[in-house]
Parts: C-alpha cells; structure tokens; sequence
C-alpha cells in the first residue's frame, strides 16, 4: 500500500496530471476576473484549497475544483519525492535538479509571498507630508481621545468586528459601542430619493443623511465603501446613535468630559518616517492626451536617523525603504496629488534566486544536449 | 533536363531579389514634386512624422488600403467596379497617398469625389439609401464624400447613439456606423489641418490677415479701454481670427514647428494657432507662408511655385530641425518600400516551392531538392527583407522589436522564419522552409491587418516606457511565442502529410530511392517528431525566462513577482503547457501522434494567450485591446480542435502508415517512435 502511494507520488503520470489541473484553474481564473475581478479571483481561485460551488439559495460550499494550493502544494510533493527516488548524482543530470529546485523556490516564494506580503497605499496631496499608509480594502472604526493637546489616544475597531454585530467594549473607552447596522458598501445622499432611506442616526452628520446598501465592488479600480450606524451607550444610558462611513470626516461627541473624535477610515498603518510630496508630475507626449510619465518627487524624513533627502518615483522606478517598496500607482483628478502603492513583502529575493537557478540549469541541459546533437550529426 | 533543375533555384532567387532592388532604387519626381511634400516632419500622435505617414494611416482607417483607385471599370450588372487586382500586366492608375492627401488640404473640391469610405454593412448602405452609388471591390463599397454628404446628419445621428454603447457591447451595425463617422471626422480634420476649409487662395487670405492686423488689434484695444473705434476694421480682423480659430481646433497633424528649435524642440502647432498667435507678435511665422504658398500654388495647378515653396520650406527648416527632416525622409522611404508586404509574398511562395518538395519527395527526387532549395533560397531572401523592415522599424521608433500587438506579429513571424531557416538547415527536407513560409506570411498578414487601426508606431504609454524590460522580457517572451507556433505548425504538417500522403513513412536516409522504408529509423515522421520535441524544448526555455523577466519586471515596478494578470496568466499557461509536452514525453505517456497532438493544442493557448487575453480587455497588461478579431481567434481554436480529432485516428485511417500489408509494422512504427 505505502509502495503504491510512493509510486503514485513519485510518478510523472501525476506530475502530468498536476500540470493539466494547474492549467485548467488558471483559465479559469482568468476567465472568472471579467465578472469576479482580480482581488476576488486571487483569493478564491490562486490563494485557497478548493474552489468552492456556492448553489444559490442556500450557504452550503460544495467543493468543485483543487484550489492553487491544492495543486501547488502536490507540485511540491511529487517534485521532491520524483527526485528522491530517481535522483543520481552525475553532470548530466544536475541541470534538471537545478531547473526543478528553482521551481519549488518559485512555489515557495509565492507561498511566502501569499502568507507574508500585505499591501496598503499612502496618498499624499502637493505639499502633504504623512506618517502612515492606508490600506485598501479595509477599515477600522477610530475613536480618538483628542482631550489632551498634546497626544491622542487612538482605539482601533476592525471594521470586521462592526460587521458581526453585537456590542464593543474596551478599557479605554468609558462606554461600549453598540452596532445597528454595518454596509459592507454604501452610498450617502442628502435626500431621501432613489432608494436612499434614513440611516436612524439622531446625532452628528448622521441626523441629516440618507444612505443605500450597495453590492460588493468587483471592479479592478472600485472599492467598497462601508457605513454603519452605531450607538455610545455610556453609565447613564444612550449617548446618541452615529452614522459613521467611509465617505464621511471625522465628527466629534463629549463623553465623560471628554472629547473623542470618530471615523471609519481605512486601516492606518504608521512609520517611523514620514514622505512629503514636493510635486507630483503627470507629462503627456506633445500634442496627445497619451501619459509619457507619472512622477512624483517626495521628501523623505526620519529624524531620529538624521535622515532628510528627497526621491523622485516614478513608472518603473520605485523606493525600497525599510523593507517595503513605494511605487507610483495612482494620482488624483487635479493632477495635485499622489497615490503610492506600499508593498512589504519580506520574501521578494525568493524569485531571483529560484530564476537563476532555473536559467543556470535550463542553459547546462541545453548546451549538453545541442554538444551531443551536433556531435550525432557530424558522425552521421 | 538536369542542369534546368540546377537553376531554378537560382532563378527563383534571381527574380525575386531584382524586384526588391528596384523596390529599393530611389524614384523620381513628377512634375509637382509631392514626394518632397511627402517627406516634410509634422507632429502627430506625440511623435514626428512625415505628411506621408499621416496621408497613409489615414487612409488605411478610413479605406483599409494605403492608396486610392482612379480607374474603374463597369461590370455586367452594370456596376461600377474598381480595377481588378488580377489584371497584373495592367497597371491601374492609383493614387498614392500623399497625393490624396495634397488634395484633401489644398483641393477638397477634387477630394469629395474620390471613393475613400468603405461601408460593408448592408443595413447602413440600404438606410442612408446608397444602393445605387459607390465603388464595388470584392463585394465591398467605397465611397465618396460627394456621395456621403446628403447623409451627413443621418450618420452623425447614428454614430452619436452606437458611441454611448459601451465599445464591447456594440453590435456590428453600431461599431459600422461609429467606424464611418470617424472616418468622416478624421477627413473634416485633415481638410483643417493646413487652411480653413474652402479657402481658394490661401497665400492671399495671410495676406490680408496681415493687413487687417494692426488696425485691428488698435480698434480691439481702443474698445476695451473705452475709446471710439473702428468698427470695420475690428469686423474684418474678427472675421479672418474666426476662421482660424475653427481650423485650429480641427487640425490633426500639428505642422508649425517651434520657432525656438533649441528651447521648446516639442512645440509644434498648427496654421490656425500659429496664425492667432500672430497677434500678439505681429509676425506671421516662415513656415505658415511657406504652407500657404504651397496651397495656393497646389489649388491653382502652378508646379513650379509649389515645388520652389517645398524646396525653400525643407532648406528652411534643416538647418534648425535636422532630426526630424531626417526622421521624415526615413519614415517616407520605409513606408515606400514596403518591406513587409514584399517579405509576405516571398514567404507564399516559398510555402508553395516546398510544398511542391515534400510532395515529390518520394515520386521525382531530383526535382523534389530542387525546389527544396528553391524555398531554402527564397527563406533566406524573405529574412533578410524581414529583418531590413524589423530593424528600420526599430531606429524609426528608437524601440526594441516588440511595442504593440502590431509589432509583436512582425516578431513572431521573424522568431518563426529565423527557427524554420535553422530546421531547414539542419533536416533539408523542405519542412523547415514550409514551416517558415507558412508562418511568415500568416503573421505577416495578421500584422497588416492590425495595421489597419492606424499608426503602428504609437508612443508607448508610461509604464511601457522602459527600453530594458522592452528588449528582454517582451522579446524573450514573443521569441517563446514563436517557437510555441513552429512546434504547432510542425505538428500540423505531420498529421494533414500523415493522413493524406505516404510521405511520413519515407525513408530520409535513402532520400531519392523512391521506396516507403516502413520501419527505418530515419523516416520524416521520425524526423518530424524530433523536430517537434526539439522546438518544445526551446520554447520551453523561451517561454520560462521571458515569463520570469516579466515578473522580476512586475517586481521592480510594482514591488510584486507575480499579480495572476490576465497577460501572466497568459504567459504561465504557455510555461506550464510546454512542461506538461515534456513531462509526458519523457514518461512515456504520449508517443509520436500524442506528443503531435499536445503540440498542436499549444497553438490554441499560444493564441489565446497573444490574443484572447487582449480581449478580456481587465488587468494592467490590457493596452491591446480589440474586438473583431474574436471570431477569427475562435475559427482557429475551431481549426486546432479539428485537427487533434483527426490525430486521434486510428492509424488504419493514415495513408502514411497503411501502407505495408502486415499490420505488425504499423503498430511497430508506433512502438519504435515511444
């Protein structure tokens, strides 16, 4: 039995099979990104076990198909169990252990990759100078102790939590939170038409604003924007009901003689550095609207290293400081802002080794191969 | 008989070289020197070009052809029909696209009757009630702008409801309609691009512009200061400024060069502009004169001040512009030869003269290697004809090989015609020289038609922008591509030769015996699938390292390896495809027909990975994006599939392999090629 299974997994016949599978799931996947768009389809298709079959109306998950880690995974398995049992030392065969070495560091360093690297962006207007990134598809419910001048006390609620429901409690805060009603994506208005019905928020911005449940953002450039409706429940009963949303400024409430101030924003990442945009450039080719560069010239500022320089980056030139790579991804309307995409992936190098190692490998077996085919045809 | 034999290769190569030499020879002038005007540099699409580039991708929008009929022939239905392109030994009149273009500026009145817009779609032709007018050529109709104009608002009515369809949505009237309302634009805009419209004589209304400037600009001063002025003089001035601002708005092609070369080199402009500018210095600019002089002298049939106004232009302008006139006269030159279209026609006919080869392998030898070499020879011819046109391309634009989809088919088509010349070499049975004449001329003809969206040397946008990753990772790539198809294409010509012919069951070594080896090691099925696995692997290795390129690429700009983009995605399955070829080569899981058969389901992914990811038009890659080549992509997918279910035949059904009487031999062959 155990003989069976090691020849089943030490096979070509399953590496084939791998191959096939690995093929199919990223068609698949890229067909799925027309309707599902690209963060979606990562997760369910490149990034899980299974791809799951949801029938409609009920919340089963029937899985239909081996998911990337599936097939990776197996990859792996097959891969190093073929070489363990057919791997003989000798030149002729040490190209192919290093092609297939640089493969598992490939896979690995996707895997890494998936479990280690986060992402989040940091948009700076002309002038700007700001300490922390954002990240994109996430938020967090900040209530902000702003009664002393001189520092704030910050609760961070995911907005994860917001969306279970129920009633938050934390030491900082004399008085617990309790949800109403959380929109993973939303829209406010100032009048109650076309669908926009009253948020029942009898306090701050709130009071005067009509908001609508949208459906979950698919779209590559589109992003949810949740709102949710929460009321402060202090010693004495109900501090008032708030609408708090993605599309609103921070609002303040007095709680306990003291000041708090609230937002539901994204998920704020600070660093021990701060960047400021001195200019951002959007050049377009003479007589065109065609974009020949996107370009933002920032200051970087870390004043407990003495560090103070300026940066230009732009398209195909990022900053890679403190683990985390800076580039140009977006800018605003006007041309007087920028968006940085902040990437901190600790695994990056894992492909440049695991390609060296592939092309070293791929260059030893062909050169052996072409020597002994030129050889052939000049004995022939 | 034998020495004919001997030559023929050489007079194939011999007929085919001189008339790429005479393509090559300067030509001459006619009496209005419009070649000259042709290679004048203008701004447009953010690059310098000449008026000849715009004439001819204006034409290629607009009509799908790059010149301009002027003689038609009335057929039995009593149709007006253009000249038959079958006809060769009659040259018909045509006229070049710099000539049109002189009209389209300098005599719209001649312009408005030559047939330029193509309308295929019944339903436009029967609802703008053009039944009866038009141009036929091949079942399609041209017309001209005489003809359009009664319909003008029907088609701005039109075009302006199918424009507030999304592009991906429209059906194929809608995409029709928008497609000749552009057109229609485009034409109005080249007619402002150099004078009003309908302007008679040009030179004179500059004149009276600079008459009419002084007085008025003191009469617009002395209003707004509140001061009694002269009315006329303003009404005049205003009148003339009038005009110019709507030419200026209108104009395509940007042709006033900056008057300070050295501080602004990018600030073309146009007459219009130029000449409200001209307000505030008080000087019209040399070249708007020299413009006008040619407009006047053009409209009013005077050769010789039209050929003294482009001759002083160009000596105006070369001492200051050097860079773009010489831009201009390269681009000029490289659009005349035509180098792509002549590499197409060698390559069919290389196609043809090693089919004849492979045909008459086994009945006529002798004259089987000569046309071998015929195609071998001609292989040669169409690469360097190929690469000539690649790399004149490449200093045009100051770009690696690959740019745009457009210029990835021209790479293909030359990565496919360098793999094919090497199999040639090495095998000589004709198959290396069929392949890359098949592929040559394929290509080459899906990069004309892509041509036909306009200018194929479009500035890159940002983030393509970098020579490094354009030289490395998109050639490697493109290179991957191309071995992927020469495998496919191999693949194709084993199974249609295996099914229809004896041919893969001759033997190779006793080439000339005339007899069916059946067994012998070297036969060309044999042959072939060493072919095809030797492709395999260096597409494999192509494939891989351009893939990887592309992400240390992603890495370096977006501080990511890998975003499962359409285009990767793409790329990988070509990878992974390759992997699983040789994998289940190498464990015995496929044998000859199979390993066939994985081949040529490679064309199917190369394909869709080249251009159906385009299509799905979502990700950061999707720069390429176009629709009418969906329905071809699926007749090939469709053509593929045909094909591997033929392959799956059992091998009774192959006339290469029932040959023999005794069965074992066949299963035997099978056996021999595991």
């Amino acid at each position: 039995m155990l003989e069976r299974l090691y020849r089943i997994f030490t096979s070509l016949k399953l590496t084939v099979v791998l191959l096939a599978l690995g093929l199919i799931l990223i068609f698949w996947g890229t067909l799925a990104q027309v309707h599902q768009g690209l963060y979606d389809v990562q997760n369910e298709f490149f990034r899980s076990f299974f791809i799951y079959w949801h029938p409609a109306g009920s919340s089963a998950r029937i899985p239909i198909f081996p998911g990337g880690y599936f097939v990776g995974g197996l990859l792996l398995i097959n891969l190093f169990s073929a070489h363990l049992r057919y791997y003989k030392p000798g030149a002729r065969k040490i190209g192919i252990a290093m092609i297939h070495l640089g493969v598992v560091l490939l896979l690995l360093g996707q895997f890494l990759t998936d479990m280690l690297s986060s992402e989040s962006t940091m948009h700076i207007r002309a002038g700007e100078t700001k300490n922390y990134a954002e990240a994109s598809r996430s938020f967090e419910l900040a209530v902000v102790d702003t009664t002393d001048s001189d520092s704030d006390k910050v609760v961070a609620i995911p907005a994860k939590l917001l969306a279970g429901g129920g009633t938050i409690a934390h030491a900082e805060m004399p008085f617990t939170i309790k949800v109403k009603k959380f929109f993973v994506n939303s829209s406010l208005s100032e009048q109650s038409t076309n669908g926009f019905a009253a948020t029942g928020a009898d306090a701050g911005f709130g009071a005067d604003l009509y908001w609508v449940e949208l459906p979950h953002e698919t779209a590559m450039d589109a992003r949810d924007t949740p709102s949710a409706t929460v009321e402060f429940m202090g010693k004495s009963g109900s501090l008032g009901t708030y609408l708090v949303s993605g599309f609103l400024r921070s609002q303040q409430f007095e709680a306990d003689g003291r000041t708090y101030d609230l937002a539901l924003r994204p998920v704020r990442f600070y660093k021990p550095f701060a960047l400021q945009l001195i200019e951002f450039r959007h050049d377009k080719y003479a007589g065109t609207d065609i974009p020949m560069n996107f370009s933002s010239r920032v200051r970087l500022l870390r004043p407990d290293k003495g560090e103070d320089r300026e940066i230009n980056i732009y398209m195909n030139n990022p900053l890679r400081y403190a683990g985390e790579t800076y580039y140009q991804a977006s800018f605003d309307r006007d041309d007087q802002g920028t968006i940085l995409q902040v990437v901190h992936n600790p695994s990056w190098l894992t492909p440049y080794f695991a390609c060296l190692l592939v092309a070293f490998g791929m260059i030893w077996q062909f050169a052996t191969h072409l020597l002994g085919f030129a050889r052939k045809q000049k004995a022939t | 008989m034998k020495s004919a034999l001997k030559i023929l290769p050489w007079f194939f190569l011999a007929l085919f070289a001189t008339e790429i030499v005479v393509v090559m020879l300067p030509k001459g002038e006619g009496a209005l020197h419009t070649k000259e005007f042709g290679r004048l540099p203008v701004l447009l699409n953010g690059r310098i070009q000449p008026f000849d580039s715009v004439a001819r991708n204006s034409l290629l929008q607009m009509r799908s052809a790059g010149d301009v009929p002027l003689e038609f022939v009335t057929n039995k239905l009593g149709r007006v029909e253009e000249f038959p392109g079958w006809k060769f030994w009659h040259h018909p009149k045509k006229l070049k696209s710099t000539d049109w273009l002189l009209e389209v500026f300098f005599k719209p009145e001649a312009a408005d009757t030559r047939p330029v817009f193509l309308i295929h779609h019944p339903d436009i032709i029967s609802e703008l009630k053009l039944g009866d007018k038009g141009i036929e050529k091949s079942g399609l109709r041209y017309y001209t702008f005489s003809e359009l104009e009664p319909a003008l608002p029907e088609i701005e009515r039109q075009g302006k409801n199918a424009d507030e369809v999304k592009d991906e949505q429209r059906t194929t009237y809608q995409k029709q309609i928008v497609k000749l309302s552009n057109a229609i634009m485009l034409y109005g805009r080249l007619k402002n691009s150099i004078q009003p419209q309908d302007t008679h004589n040009f030179r004179q209304l500059i004149e009276e512009y600079k008459t009419t400037l002084p007085g008025g600009l003191a009469a617009i001063r002395a209003q707004q200061s509140g001061e009694k002025f002269d009315e006329e003089a303003m009404m005049k001035f205003a009148r003339l400024a009038q005009q110019f601002d709507v030419s200026s708005s209108l104009a395509l092609p940007l042709v006033v060069p900056p008057l300070d070369a050295e501080k602004e080199r990018n600030g073309w402009t146009s007459t219009g502009a130029s000449l409200l500018g001209a307000m505030r210095s008080g000087e019209i600019h040399p070249a708007v004169d020299f413009l006008a002089r040619m407009a006047t002298a053009y409209a009013h049939d005077n050769a010789a001040e039209f050929n003294s106004a482009v001759a002083g232009y160009k000596n105006w302008l070369a001492p200051k512009f050097e860079k773009e006139v010489r831009k201009g006269r390269a681009e000029f030159y490289f659009n005349q030869i035509k180098a792509f279209l002549h590499a197409t026609i060698i390559y069919i006919s290389a196609l043809v003269l090693a089919g004849g080869a492979l045909l008459t392998f086994g009945t006529w030898p002798q004259l089987s290697e000569s046309l071998r070499r015929s195609a071998f020879y001609l292989i040669g011819l169409a690469f360097l004809v190929h690469t000539f046109g690649l790399v004149f391309r490449m200093i045009l634009e100051g770009r690696p090989p690959v740019t745009n989809l457009y210029s990835s088919a021209i790479f293909i088509g030359w990565g496919t015609c360098v793999l094919g010349w090497i199999l040639e070499r090495v095998y000589r049975l004709g198959i290396g020289s069929a392949v890359a004449g098949l592929a040559g001329f394929v290509t080459l003809l899906i990069a004309h038609n892509l041509a036909l969206g306009g200018d194929t040397m479009e500035m890159l946008r940002a983030v393509l922008d970098t020579n490094f990753w354009l030289a490395t990772h998109v050639v490697v790539v493109t290179l991957g591509y191309a071995s992927t198809f020469v495998a496919g294409v191999l693949a194709m010509g084993y199974v249609i030769l295996g099914l229809l012919t004896p041919i893969l069951s001759v033997s190779v070594s006793q080439r000339g015996a005339g007899k069916n080896a059946t067994g012998a090691e070297t036969n060309i099925g044999k042959a072939l699938t060493k072919m095809v696995y030797a492709i395999v692997c260096f597409a494999t290795l192509f494939s891989f390292t351009g893939t990887v390129l592309g992400g240390i690429w992603a890495d370096q700009s977006w501080g990511r390896f890998w975003g499962w983009d359409p285009k990767e995605n793409g790329a990988l399955l070509i990878v992974i495809w390759n992997a699983l070829i040789l994998h289940a080569r190498w464990g015995g899981l496929v044998k000859e027909r199979g390993l066939m058969n994985l081949a040529i389901f490679g064309n199917i992914i190369t394909a869709w990975s080249w251009f159906g990811v385009n299509m799905l038009g979502v990700g950061l890659h999707s720069y390429g994006f176009m629709d009418s080549a969906f329905n071809y992509l699926m007749a090939f997918v469709g053509s593929q599939v045909a094909l591997i279910i033929l392959g799956c035949l059992p091998l009774s059904a192959w006339k290469s392999f029932q040959k023999s009487a005794e069965p074992p031999v066949a299963g035997g062959l099978e056996k021999m090629a595991g």
